[in-house]
């Protein structure tokens, strides 16, 4: 296990380094540059560009990249003028990582409380219940949700703040406007795995033992149909941890999504960088992880993993 | 005890009973059956005629129709559903029950061809992945990182760039990295599946690498790819809504469900049939997907098959 973990950690430093050298070239080949403003003189421009080091062939800012990057530097944001990329993360992950932790709790446990609540109950009116949750949690686009929950939970009711980010009342709206597309896919896709499980003969024998119906649906049932959930839950944590574009500017919470897309759009290539290698460590470390649950839920997995190292 | 003589074991005669070869019925390829079976769910079927319905509506009425979806009504500016306009107007007067069936075209296209061939793509890649395992999967499953680490701006970006504007780029852009989920999915899937009885088996009785793949791990994780081709369906339609709206994709005054709705969300506090027209198509679809989605599970499970 500890020789798979170590292997592992080399071989995610890899994949980053990759990523980081994709995004790269990408970015450069998108059309337009960083510095068109009307208002900056020439002068000013050439200054900008020898300060940013575009003067220089590209493979030669690819390596000085690389060089800062692995002394942990990401550069200065080109931008927001002279504010280090590092800082913007370190200023606004907290508040997306708060909003995402909230969310996905919330997303988990209703999720597959759902999904399997439905799956037993097929055809049934509890499965309908969650039919009509899953497909308006999907057909409602983020946008929408957001609105309506302000609408009718501020503007209508009064009974919650209408946004900013100030304590726990200012939780609410946005957490469940965030984990509303993530329960519905989970509870589909816990439907849908506990109902390729419900017809297994090992069900069968734990019926016939005359098992408790808590202990067959939790120990054999979710047990063996949870594993498209973890695959699942993998990237999706790393993309709700590091924050959303829409939900929290519809909510002004000052979280990390608006970069993502400011950065590109306004060609701010050490912005768009440093947050794709930050994305890119999430999703690396959570596919980590969740091939190390898949060992844990199914020990058939684990022990062919070992004949394959 | 019986004598046993020699011609006991002479070998049994074909045919030796009047009808003992004759086949009872005609036997069902997988997908006859599948299909016979569809058939007889009643709730698919509905969720499959729905479906059919809004294909045909969305081809047949923009060519049929005399009012046109950019042509603006200046008198009812706002307008809620009257005789005249079906579906009420937008905020420039332009007719929606004409936008609702132009947006159709765009976003049932995008939706289903997005959806179904990023499941394809990644029912092979996931598949072969999580089957063989050891250094190729991780080979693989790397790569699926890498690819979903690129921000899916920059690729919409470069796409459009390549090839132009228009819903075929759209769909190509998706597809680049749509792919990735479904294969995750599967892979995760062939790796708990391929250590099953039936795999080995089937490997035992010299079934090819392939063979096992498409006859055996693929149809048994049919229920989650089709849960999953649903999911992506309006996860599609939303993302050229976004596209579209920070004016990558479809342009002004072209126009899709996820566009209306987008603009409909706007002023739905004093014309919420804007909001209203499209997020009811967006769900009724998903309705009829989720349950076409449901039934063709049933239908197409091997452990169902009778």
């Amino acid at each position: 296990m500890l020789r798979y973990i170590l292997k592992r950690l080399v071989i995610s430093f890899f994949t980053v380094m990759v990523l980081v050298t994709v995004v790269f070239f990408l970015v450069r080949a998108m059309p337009g540059e960083p510095f068109l403003s009307d208002k900056l003189t020439p002068e000013i421009r050439e200054n900008m560009v020898r300060y940013y080091g575009f003067d220089k062939p590209l493979y030669v800012q690819y390596f000085t990249y690389i060089k800062n990057l692995l002394r942990g530097d990401l550069g200065v944001s080109m931008h927001y003028h002279g504010i280090p990329v590092t800082q913007i993360i370190r200023d606004s992950f907290p508040y997306s990582a708060s909003l995402g932790i909230r969310a996905l709790i919330v997303a988990i446990f209703a999720g597959i409380t759902l999904g399997v609540a439905s799956a037993l109950n097929r055809g049934r009116f509890l499965d309908y219940c969650c039919i009509i949750v899953a497909v308006l949690g999907v057909s409602l686009p983020d946008f929408v949700t957001g609105y309506l929950l302000q609408y009718v939970f501020s503007i209508k009711l009064k009974l919650l703040p209408i946004a900013m980010w100030r304590g726990f009342k200012y939780t609410v709206l946005p957490t469940f406007a965030l984990s509303f597309y993530t329960t519905a896919l989970l509870a589909r896709i816990t439907r849908a795995s506990m109902l390729e499980v419900t017809n297994q003969d090992y069900i069968k024998v734990a019926k016939a033992k005359g098992l408790g119906v808590f202990q067959i649906v939790v120990r054999h049932e979710l047990r063996n149909a949870i594993l498209p959930v973890i695959t699942i839950l993998g990237p999706v944590t790393a993309a709700i941890l590091t924050g959303t574009f829409i939900i929290e500017s519809i909510y002004a919470i000052p979280g990390m999504g608006k970069f993502y897309v400011s950065g590109i759009q306004n060609l701010d290539y050490s912005q768009v960088l440093g947050l794709t290698l930050f994305y890119g460590i999430f999703i690396v470390i959570a596919n980590f992880v969740v091939d190390i649950l898949y060992g844990f839920v199914d020990p058939r997995i684990r022990a062919d993993r070992r004949d394959a190292s | 005890m019986r004598e046993i003589s020699r011609d006991m074991f002479a070998p049994a005669a074909r045919n030796a009973s009047p009808d003992g070869g004759a086949v009872v019925r005609p036997s069902l390829s997988y997908w006859q059956d599948a299909w016979r079976r569809l058939c007889k769910n009643r709730v698919a079927s509905l969720g499959l005629l729905i479906l059919a319905a809004y294909v045909i509506m969305a081809i047949a009425i923009p060519m049929l129709s005399d009012t046109d979806y950019r042509s603006i009504d200046a008198d009812s500016i706002d307008s809620p559903p009257t005789a005249a306009h079906w579906f009420g107007t937008d905020t420039l007067g332009r007719d929606m029950w004409a936008r609702t069936w132009a947006g159709a075209r765009v976003s049932l296209s995008i939706g289903i061809l997005a959806a179904t061939i990023n499941a394809i793509i990644g029912v092979i890649i996931g598949g072969v992945s999580g089957y063989f395992g050891g250094k190729l999967d991780m080979a693989v499953m790397r790569l699926l990182d890498v690819v979903s680490g690129i921000p899916y701006l920059i690729v919409a970006i470069l796409v459009m760039v390549v090839l132009g504007e228009g819903i075929t780029p759209l769909i190509i852009a998706m597809i680049t990295i749509g792919w990735v989920g479904s294969a995750r999915l599967v892979r995760g899937q062939a790796l708990q599946l391929k250590n099953q009885e039936y795999v080995l088996a089937a490997k035992k009785l010299g079934a090819s690498h392939a063979r096992i793949i498409i006859c055996h791990l693929i149809p048994n994780t049919m229920g989650l790819i089709l849960t999953n081709v649903t999911m992506a369906v309006p996860y599609s339609i939303f993302t050229e809504a976004f596209l579209s709206y920070i004016g990558l994709g479809v342009q002004p005054p072209g126009v899709s469900w996820g566009l209306l709705a987008r603009y409909g969300s706007q002023s739905f506090r004093f014309a919420p049939w804007q909001l209203f027209i499209p997020s009811f198509f967006i769900g009724t679809t998903m309705l009829s997907l989720y349950l076409l989605g449901d039934g063709l599970r049933d239908a197409l499970d091997p452990k169902l098959r009778n």
